[in-house]
């Protein structure tokens, strides 16, 4: 099914009571209802949920790439099954969010071709290098602690699907992040060599985390709409205020330094002020120029090619055997 | 990792009720079943993000954890017997080639999902009936990984044979991969079930069981499943053995050098 039309048959069967549908929506929405997949919703939400699912998912999935390269390599055997604990709830996220996503009517594998053809992205976050192991540990802290103060409000979401998959999400990623933490504490605390790890990871992670939250408030085209829509609950520049005030307590637990020499605590706010983020950067990455776009999308093409004749294979088996099975029916 | 690899100075702590002999064979058994299952998870991990599906994904993962979680108590118990002070960690990461004691079959590469099944499958199917057995071990530590083992590796077994399946009976091109993978993999079968004096030894005493004696659960189990699948049971004259003597195929050392590369990198660090 097409992502952008609405079946013929809903169509005719909704015109007739359109206005007193939208109405109740509206109605379901302001009043914190959920709106469940049955039910009827505007075109254009549908579509944004669909787009900003789908997004999601595709960031868990890409997002397994960077610390997957770590894998093999895990210093310790309880570094190796964490760090596999954890790139295999990244897949988990990602089957329970395009589940969510085919509840508004497209399917997993239509979003994945789109994924693929690179006209639907994933977070750009993805496309920076993981060189060392401290890298594990500085996405585990700065990009999931990033995540999950952009991914908590969602568990209040009006589409229900996605709300209630947050749920779950948000409690992993909560553990991940706690996981990130301590690797980075064990490294901060360690000998000089771990150390110098850590902080090099958290400078080069620190601003592409910033930028997890997107661009500023005014010029965030489609924020407005999905705050009415009650999808999203604050702004972007709200979110990563947020983020930075929580964090830089946090560095300061670790032992580790922000490379921001304008980061100051600002009394009368009550906030850390912090200095300009290189939007250049952000929309250079975004447009596939960053380090690694490439070769994200080409990894997961080439897994999803080479196992296209195992997809293949489950399909034939499962037509031979309900073919079998209605043969004996029929017998 | 506190201790330097290969340590030759403390004698080995002796069990209460066995010689300092049955303690050192019980190490070396400990190490074969804890590196078969260790190799293996370092194969299955580097898998992740490489599967045909997701599912597949989390499925593999899965069985690398399970596999991962057998291996580290069965090396930290080979380690407190050796007395020696190698923990978990300095036997996964600094021991050499030459020390360790899997079986070929689990260090062989995944040339493709149908090598990864096919290895899945003879590997599961003697991995089963073995713990099975050894639920009954006289180490307290040995029965309960297999106790806990168990359970996983017959879903492992499951996942295998139903895979075997879909690939034998799917298409053409699966059931060719399928059939090459076995035709690959199938001289690495027979060192699964390798016995010898120090397995003997151990199963007399109730510790250890002889894998000669789960071959003809083995052989019943993966003939069922080939023979369902519409694959010929290989009929392969090579038969490679040596792993439990800590001779490896070519591939090992690359397998050991990725593994070990940061551990080795930083003597002395904690992680």
């Amino acid at each position: 099914m097409p992502v952008t039309d609405p079946s013929p048959a809903l169509q005719a069967a909704v015109e007739p009571d359109e206005a007193a549908l939208a109405e109740r929506f509206e109605r379901t929405v302001a009043a914190e209802e959920r709106i469940e997949p049955r039910d009827w919703m505007p075109e254009a939400y549908r579509k944004t949920l669909i787009r900003q699912i789908a997004q999601h998912a595709h960031s868990e999935i890409i997002g397994m790439q960077p610390e997957g390269n770590w894998i093999t390599r895990a210093p310790s055997l309880r570094r190796k099954a964490i760090l596999l604990a954890k790139v295999q709830d990244e897949a988990g996220h990602g089957l329970y969010l395009y589940s969510a996503a085919e509840t508004l009517g497209v399917d997993r594998a239509e979003l994945l071709d789109l994924l693929h053809a690179g006209r639907q992205k994933y977070s750009s976050i993805f496309n920076y290098p993981t060189p060392t192991w401290a890298d594990v540990g500085a996405i585990g802290w700065l990009v999931d602690g990033a995540a999950i103060v952009n991914q908590v409000p969602i568990t209040r979401c009006s589409y229900g699907p996605y709300a209630r998959a947050m749920v779950r999400i948000c409690k992993e990623e909560s553990f991940h992040q706690r996981q990130g933490f301590e690797i980075l504490h064990h490294l901060s605390s360690g000998t000089p060599e771990q150390h110098a790890m850590a902080q090099d990871a958290v400078d080069r992670w620190w601003w592409p985390s910033l930028m997890m939250f997107g661009p500023p408030d005014d010029a965030s085209p489609n924020s407005a709409r999905s705050m009415a829509w009650k999808i999203k609950r604050f702004s972007n520049d709200e979110l990563r205020q947020r983020f930075v005030d929580m964090a830089v307590p946090q560095a300061e637990a670790l032992g580790l330094t922000l490379p921001d020499p304008e980061l100051r605590w600002d009394a009368e706010s009550g906030h850390y002020r912090f200095g300009a983020i290189d939007w250049t950067e952000f929309h250079e990455v975004l447009r596939g120029n960053g380090p690694c776009n490439a070769l994200r999308v080409e990894h997961r093409v080439r897994a999803h090619e080479e196992g296209a004749w195992v997809r293949e294979a489950a399909d034939a088996y499962a037509a031979k055997h309900a073919a079998r099975a209605g043969a004996e029916v029929a017998a | 990792m506190s201790a330097p690899a290969r340590v030759e100075s403390s004698a080995p702590v002796d069990q209460p009720a066995t010689g300092a002999g049955t303690t050192a064979a019980t190490v070396q058994y400990l190490l074969r079943l804890g590196d078969d299952a260790l190799v293996l998870a370092q194969r299955l991990g580097a898998q992740l993000t490489r599967a045909p599906q997701l599912e597949e994904d989390v499925a593999l993962a899965n069985i690398a954890l399970d596999l991962l979680g057998q291996a580290r108590p069965l090396l930290a118990r080979a380690g407190e017997l050796e007395g020696r002070g190698r923990d978990e960690d300095a036997l996964a990461f600094l021991r050499e080639e030459r020390d360790f004691l899997n079986c070929q079959l689990v260090e062989q590469p995944d040339v493709d999902f149908a090598g990864t099944i096919a290895r899945q499958l003879l590997f599961s199917c003697y991995q089963l009936p073995l713990l099975q057995a050894l639920t009954t071990s006289a180490d307290e530590v040995l029965a309960g990984v297999a106790g806990k083992g168990v359970k996983e590796v017959a879903y492992h077994r499951d996942h295998a044979v139903q895979w075997t399946l879909r690939l034998g009976d799917g298409t053409e091109e699966s059931s060719r991969r399928m059939q090459a993978a076995l035709d690959r993999l199938w001289p690495f079968a027979a060192e699964l079930f390798e016995s010898d004096d120090l397995v003997r030894s151990l199963a007399v005493r109730g510790v250890a069981v002889d894998p000669a004696s789960v071959r003809p659960r083995w052989d019943a189990d993966v003939d069922a499943v080939l023979a369902e699948a519409g694959l010929a049971r290989p009929s392969s004259v090579r038969v490679a053995t040596g792993g439990r003597r800590g001779l490896h195929t070519e591939c090992f050392g690359y397998l050991l050098a990725e593994m070990q590369h940061l551990a080795r990198s930083h003597p002395g660090a904690t992680w």
